[in-house]
């Protein structure tokens, strides 16, 4: 599993530096291209009808006056799609016996969440779309809905009625019986007689994506193939879909995803609004086009997170940890959606996180409700296994009496013990997390902020400070093929690269993994300039069109350099090995004597050298090749990971709450990550600061809140509460490094770090904050509401619904007013 | 229809428009100035902002028929002769964006942010910042930005 022995060196160049992005230029003068900037000749726009009730039979969809409205060419129902509209595939059935009902764009019978779709109505333009719409008139019966995750794991009420049960699939992991481990029951049953247990119910809300670039999708039918714009994270597998589910060959199907504003996950779905744009347009013939309003957006695009986490730690009276019991429950929502049911399963490895546990037990139960479906949120999976476990060891330390990193250090894999292979099965190849705690401890100024927080407890000050520390590691790098085969995925880990090198001396390099904002453009141009010696200027990344990058799987799971980047350097290394002959062959010396540095070929001992431009000129003209040479530099690489990278850290929070309302105000963030050797560390910042910004969200600010019949509240920008720049403080961000040594270039996923460490890190804050006043527990997100009434019952166990709104940040007033 | 004549990025248009058009569907889809975009449907985001006659506006809280005989400038016109606005340089030497779609508006009223307080505190910049939201940032580097626009010395 180890590669470092064939690391070449790496001319330290263009590599580590803070390159400004390529990818600025067009962003920040306004030359976009963006779904919704598109238009074509003809084009026809698209409103959806959508059900107001979770759960309700369809009687009757009168279309007559929308049809009848100006401006509109077709009004069609799920019953007029019939089967040419497809279906929405799951591509991951955790279980070969999990439940799922079939998943239709637009269905005709019932609907099972609000936002489903029952008609769309298309017209010349959008405002005639969307205002005929409000004419479509739709007979619902309404049926129960399934709102409450542990009520409908008990099947109270049906999410559908056919499939008998809301349960879905039961998914298990067991050190005892996979040989990883003992048997956690016995470890629980010891420390109940002679040690410590530490139970715990804790809740992962539901969460929105919220990417600021609502989805959007164009579809055009004309011309011998049909090309779909979407505003999506994953082209090549819309592009798949489509062709497995709509009957057009998969060569007849071209995806192109353009500039695509964010997505976090949420735009890791195969959604009905491309499904159903793509029926319309190849009905009518028409180029047809789609955006959702962001109420929409909030609405039916996919949530993430919503589960219930039962936990159960065993440690002896030490502290050290016996064993881990981890049973979850899982809200799927109405369907199993593209990845759906396994990011819970994500989370099954990495619940032992950076700990030595003997015995573990991973279970988990995915159920429906008449929701929106849920599927990946940034970090999926992981996060909500660290928080159930960073949470757990504070509480352990509680129990004890000891500050939270004595239980941590007693129980944490120490540097030597690399390569270590955990109780979940996995092999973590390297890190260092006595250092990254170090660092990170000194730069927070920890002991003094304890001084602080003693001195204000003493002192009974109104404004009380917490600490919150979270150690956490993730695996990322998704994913091996074959452990995505052990687990029922259907489909692959790796990822395709190209490199053309052009007659002009020019690099073309092409990636299948599609980015929306991580800044490839200019990571893989770093990476390719050190690699052939060539400019950074001379580097162009081409990526996000399923005809100028055929084959990929794509950007999600903090894939993109350490699979994608791989890729990239196996194509690079081949150009070289293409390059070297015909160099030999021109300077007339032995292929063995050739060298290659620095974008330069010579001869060994000699000052005769050509540079790789002048072999790509060379073998363009292809006037004097070596006998029977291929007149050709480009290469290929298709490249599957052998392993996961481990990234890890540790983050420190402090914060001030005012015991008397309940408010909680940033004091400072500090984290200190390894994610081995960075390429550019402007990118790689600002990969943390978002991703500590939606962590830091998940703990105090969020949550898609349904009310009693099934209508999401929460649902626009005044309701969910994206945090703004006055929510947020400037954050202390540093690194310790240890290379991975299962790529190449040393490197670990970056992109979902923050979001991962930074929710138990502040949610132990306002627990530490509280503990005083007997308080173990706020349910996330900890709003000031939740802080105040914790403080006022003493810790004493209560529900309090998250209020919409519950932390307005946006004056009523000042709705933007001209 | 009403007509209207608008002075956008330097240059005059005289268009019919509907009473009920936005400001911000009259720019993108009659003009085609794209660069300004749409991210929400309460007036929350300010992903549409634009200055109307120097001063930030949220596009889609005003109509185009508002607009008439006045100026508009958009991302699109900020830049002169090819050279960026300090505020533009700013944004791309703090890496102030990822995904970019924040961008436009979040550039726009950063503008009249330091045209209102040429040197605010990180506080008020934030307070300022308060309506356009990036999901991408965590606003770290945009804070940075405006600090380095602004002439101020910069934490890291
Ligand atoms: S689109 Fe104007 S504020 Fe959101
Ligand atoms: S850069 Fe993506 S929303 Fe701000």
């Amino acid at each position: 599993m180890t590669l470092i022995e064939d690391r070449p060196d790496i001319a330290v160049k263009e590599i580590g530096r803070e390159r400004l992005r390529k990818e600025d230029q067009r962003l920040i003068t306004g030359r976009t291209k963006w779904t919704d900037n598109i238009t074509l000749p003809g084009m026809l726009h698209m409103a959806m009808v959508r059900s107001p009730f979770a759960h309700a039979n369809i009687i009757n969809i009168n279309v007559d006056a929308a049809k009848a409205a100006p401006h509109v060419k077709a009004v069609l129902t799920g019953a007029d799609l019939g089967d040419g509209q497809g279906v929405l595939i799951n591509a991951w059935a955790i279980t070969t016996d999990q439940k799922t009902p079939v998943h239709l764009p637009m269905p005709s019978a019932r609907v099972s969440f609000a936002g489903e779709i029952v008609a769309v109505v298309v017209a010349r333009t959008a405002a005639a779309a969307r205002d005929a719409a409000e004419l479509v008139d739709v007979d619902y019966e309404e049926l129960p809905a399934a709102l409450d995750l542990r009520e409908n794991a008990e099947d109270k009420v049906l999410a559908h009625p056919d499939l008998g049960t809301n349960k879905s699939a039961f998914w298990k992991f067991d050190s005892a019986e996979a040989g990883t481990g003992g048997n956690v029951d016995e470890a629980i049953a010891t420390a109940r007689a002679e040690g410590i247990v530490i139970e715990r119910d804790y809740r992962q809300q539901r969460l929105i994506p919220a990417f600021m670039e609502p989805r959007s999708v164009v579809v055009d039918p004309t011309g011998e193939q049909i090309t779909m714009w979407s505003a999506t994270q994953v082209p090549h597998i819309v592009r798949f879909a489509l062709a497995a589910t709509t009957g057009v060959p998969e060569s007849k199907i071209r995806v192109i995803a353009p500039d695509v504003g964010g997505g976090f996950g949420g735009k890791l779905q195969v959604t009905p609004e491309e499904w159903i744009a793509w029926a319309v347009g190849r009905r009518l013939g028409k180029p047809v086009k789609y955006t959702e309003t962001r109420s929409e957006s909030l609405m039916a695009a996919h949530h993430g997170r919503d589960q219930w986490q039962k936990l159960t730690l065993a440690a002896t009276k030490e502290g050290k940890v016996t064993g881990l019991k981890v049973e979850l429950l899982a809200d799927l929502g109405s369907y199993v959606a593209v990845v759906g049911g396994g990011v819970p399963v994500l989370g099954a490895f990495m619940f032992n996180a950076i700990y030595k546990f003997p015995a573990y037990q991973f279970t988990c139960q995915t159920v429906f409700s008449n929701k929106a479906w849920t599927d990946a949120y940034r970090g999926a999976g992981r996060p909500e296994a660290t928080f159930g476990i960073e949470r757990l060891m504070d509480e352990l330390a509680n129990e004890l009496g000891v500050d939270p990193f004595v239980v941590r250090e007693m129980n944490w894999i120490t540097h030597e013990e690399f390569p270590f292979t955990t109780v979940a099965g996995l092999e973590y190849d390297s890190g260092n997390y006595e250092a990254a705690t170090a660092k990170a401890k000194e730069s927070f100024g920890y002991d003094a902020l304890r001084a602080e927080q003693k001195q204000r407890r003493d002192s009974g000050d109104r404004v009380q400070l917490g600490i919150g520390v979270s150690t956490f590691t993730e695996m990322c790098g998704l994913a091996p093929s074959r452990v995505l085969g052990s687990l029922n995925y259907g489909a692959g880990g790796w990822e395709h690269a190209s490199v053309r090198m052009l007659a002009t001396g020019k690099v073309e390099v092409v990636t299948g993994a599609s980015a929306h904002g991580q800044g490839h453009e200019t990571a893989f141009s770093q990476i390719i300039a050190d690699r052939l010696g060539v400019p950074f200027e001379d580097v162009e990344v081409l990526h996000g069109d399923t005809q100028t990058a055929p084959k990929g799987l794509d950007t999600y799971g903090s894939r993109s350099l350490v699979v994608g980047g791989e890729a990239l350097v196996k194509a690079a290394d081949k150009v070289i090995e293409k390059a070297r002959p015909v160099a030999a062959h021109l300077l007339e010396a032995s292929v063995d004597d050739i060298e290659f540095s620095a974008g330069r070929f010579s001869v060994k001992g000699t000052d005769q050298g050509l540079a790789i431009q002048e072999i790509a000129g060379a073998v363009f003209v292809a006037h004097n090749l070596p006998d029977g040479m291929e007149p050709s530099l480009d290469s290929d690489a298709t490249y599957d990971p052998i392993n996961f990278n481990y990234p890890h850290g540790t983050h420190l929070c402090a914060l001030e709450i005012d015991t008397e309302t309940g408010q909680i105000t940033m004091r400072k963030y500090t984290c200190v990550d390894d994610i081995g050797n960075v390429i550019n560390p402007l990118i790689v910042s600002g990969q943390m600061h978002g991703g500590l910004t939606q962590g830091i969200a998940q703990a105090l600010f969020e949550e898609a809140v349904y009310d009693d019949s099934g209508t999401l509240v929460s649902g626009s920008f005044v309701d969910y509460l994206v945090p703004t720049a006055a929510d947020m403080i400037s954050f202390d961000i540093g690194h310790t490094t240890t290379p991975s040594l299962t790529n190449t270039l040393g490197t670990k996923g970056v992109g979902e770090a923050g979001t991962i460490a930074s929710t138990p890190a502040v949610v132990n804050a306002v627990v530490d904050a509280l503990r005083q006043f007997g308080v173990d527990d706020v349910q996330m997100p900890c709003t000031p509401e939740r802080v105040w009434k914790a403080i006022q019952s003493g810790g004493q166990k209560q529900q309090v619904p998250t209020e919409a709104a519950a932390v307005p940040h946006f004056d009523e007033s000042e709705g933007g007013t001209p | 229809m009403t007509r209207i004549t608008v002075q956008v990025d330097d240059e005059s248009y005289t268009d019919e428009v509907e009473p009920r058009t936005l400001l911000v569907h009259y720019l993108r889809e009659q003009l085609g100035k794209t660069g300004t975009v749409v991210g929400c449907d309460t007036s929350n985001c300010g992903a549409c902002t634009v200055h109307l006659d120097g001063r930030s506006v949220k596009s889609c809280n005003v109509l185009a028929v508002q607009a008439d005989g006045h100026e508009v400038t958009t991302i699109e016109g900020l830049a002169k002769n090819g050279e960026l606005h300090p505020m533009q340089a700013a944004f791309h030497e703090c890496h102030a964006l990822q995904c970019g779609y924040c961008t436009p508006g979040m550039i726009m009223q950063s503008i009249d942010l330091l045209n209102e307080n040429p040197t605010p505190t990180e506080k008020e910049i934030r307070a300022g910042l308060e309506g356009n939201l990036c999901r991408c940032t965590g606003y770290h580097n945009i804070v940075r930005a405006v600090q380095t626009a602004s002439g101020q010395e910069v934490a890291s």
